[in-house]
């Protein structure tokens, strides 16, 4: 890995179709993430180091420590309809692990069901995109992710810092620096941001109602949605 | 020809597209992200959406010459197939997609047959007129011109 992936973002894309696996690995690139793509979400699973133990019993699910860590993923974004494990299920089992739990993920799916996106975002996703998704929805991923990146600097300090005892490789040790100048000068921001984050938790059921409300609204501005007006 | 006037002509032909609703803004979408870094790419997605048209659509037509036919089967190939031409902006056969559906739900099998053949109709229509678009880009890049980028609002 060379120095400028270090600093970016890592996207784990969740999709069983290959067009769309395509089409949102290079949304994801063009806006400069780094990004996985896996076609189901028991792959998706795996990459996590997440693993069923019993089959028979879905709760029993334990992080493998030497899979995990090694990848860090600061957002899943995930497709709802697909064979097998949905991108709900997913969403579930990220949600109810300890150790993924702080991970955002985000829905997308070609239908506009209400019942089914309020399931998700209760269910705590982020956010539910409509497919085929596009570089305007992409762009919001962003402050999701600096949500969790800000979550717990200091631990996240020691774990590099670990790394780093790891592999004592220069060019990985100055953008190490460099993330550290970046994380503290985000550390001084952070009581604003801190109470920003509150004040977003409080509005967040609103925020979630404005989401479902805009998927529902018949004058959206997105055009594609306007199948008889031809925009020529 | 010369390269500007066919420049010109591929971008009437692109507009014509869209005029007929052949194609809606997600083409334009898959434009606007190729880039130098893979310059290839409008291409190779709509590659992908040829393979996987035409293996759902022999899927289909199988699926629905059995004596008993297995709807919720068929429905899911067609809500694939319907997900692929959203993605590449192949409009009509997309609309004719969402048609299919209702007559899956209904378990309709002279409605499935005939929507299927409409759906056949777009697809190879699709598939002809975005050759034809490639074929003009190559010839384009070919004599030495570069490929007209068309607005994203028109």
């Amino acid at each position: 890995m060379g120095m400028a992936t270090e600093s970016q973002f890592h996207v784990l894309a969740v999709d069983d179709s290959l067009i769309d696996r395509k089409l949102i690995e290079k949304l994801l690139k063009i806006s400069s993430f780094q990004v996985t793509t896996v076609d189901s979400g028991t792959k998706a699973l795996e990459f996590l180091g997440l693993h069923e133990h019993d089959q028979s019993k879905p709760s029993t699910l334990t992080i493998s420590p030497n899979n995990h860590q090694e990848v860090e993923v600061n957002l899943i974004i995930t497709d709802y309809c697909m064979p097998g494990m949905t991108g709900y299920d997913l969403l579930k089992k990220i949600k109810e692990s300890s150790s993924l739990r702080n991970i955002p993920v985000v829905i997308m799916s070609s239908e506009n069901v209400p019942s089914r996106i309020s399931r998700c975002l209760e269910e705590g996703a982020e956010e539910f995109f409509l497919k085929p998704v596009r570089l305007a929805d992409v762009n919001r991923l962003r402050p999701h992710m600096m949500k969790t990146k800000l979550k717990d600097p200091i631990q996240e300090k020691l774990e590099k810092h670990e790394d780093i005892d790891d592999e004592t490789e220069k060019p990985e040790l100055q953008s190490q620096e460099q993330q550290e100048q970046q994380q503290h000068q985000q550390q001084q921001q952070q009581p604003q941001q801190q109470q920003q984050q509150s004040q977003q938790q409080q509005l967040s059921s609103s925020n979630k109602r404005k989401t479902l409300e805009e998927g529902l609204s018949p004058d959206r501005t997105r055009p594609r949605y306007n199948g008889i007006a031809t925009v020529v | 020809m010369e390269v500007g006037q066919m420049q010109r002509r591929l971008i009437e032909y692109t507009k014509s597209l869209f005029m007929e609703g052949i194609l809606d803004d997600q083409f334009l979408q898959l434009q606007q992200l190729q880039d130098e870094s893979n310059p290839d790419f409008v291409v190779e997605v709509v590659s992908l959406f040829f393979q996987d048209a035409e293996k759902l659509l022999n899927d289909i037509t199988r699926a629905l010459d059995l004596q008993s036919v297995d709807f919720p089967k068929v429905d899911a190939h067609v809500h694939q197939l319907k997900g692929s031409s959203a993605s590449v902006g192949a409009q009509r056969v997309k609309n004719g997609c969402i048609a299919f559906r209702n007559f899956c739900e209904e378990q309709n099998v002279d409605g499935s047959l005939r929507c299927l053949q409409q759906i056949k109709q777009e697809y190879y229509h699709v598939k002809n007129k975005l050759e034809a678009l490639f074929r003009l880009e190559q010839q384009i890049v070919a004599a030495g011109g570069s490929v007209p980028m068309m607005e994203l609002s028109f």
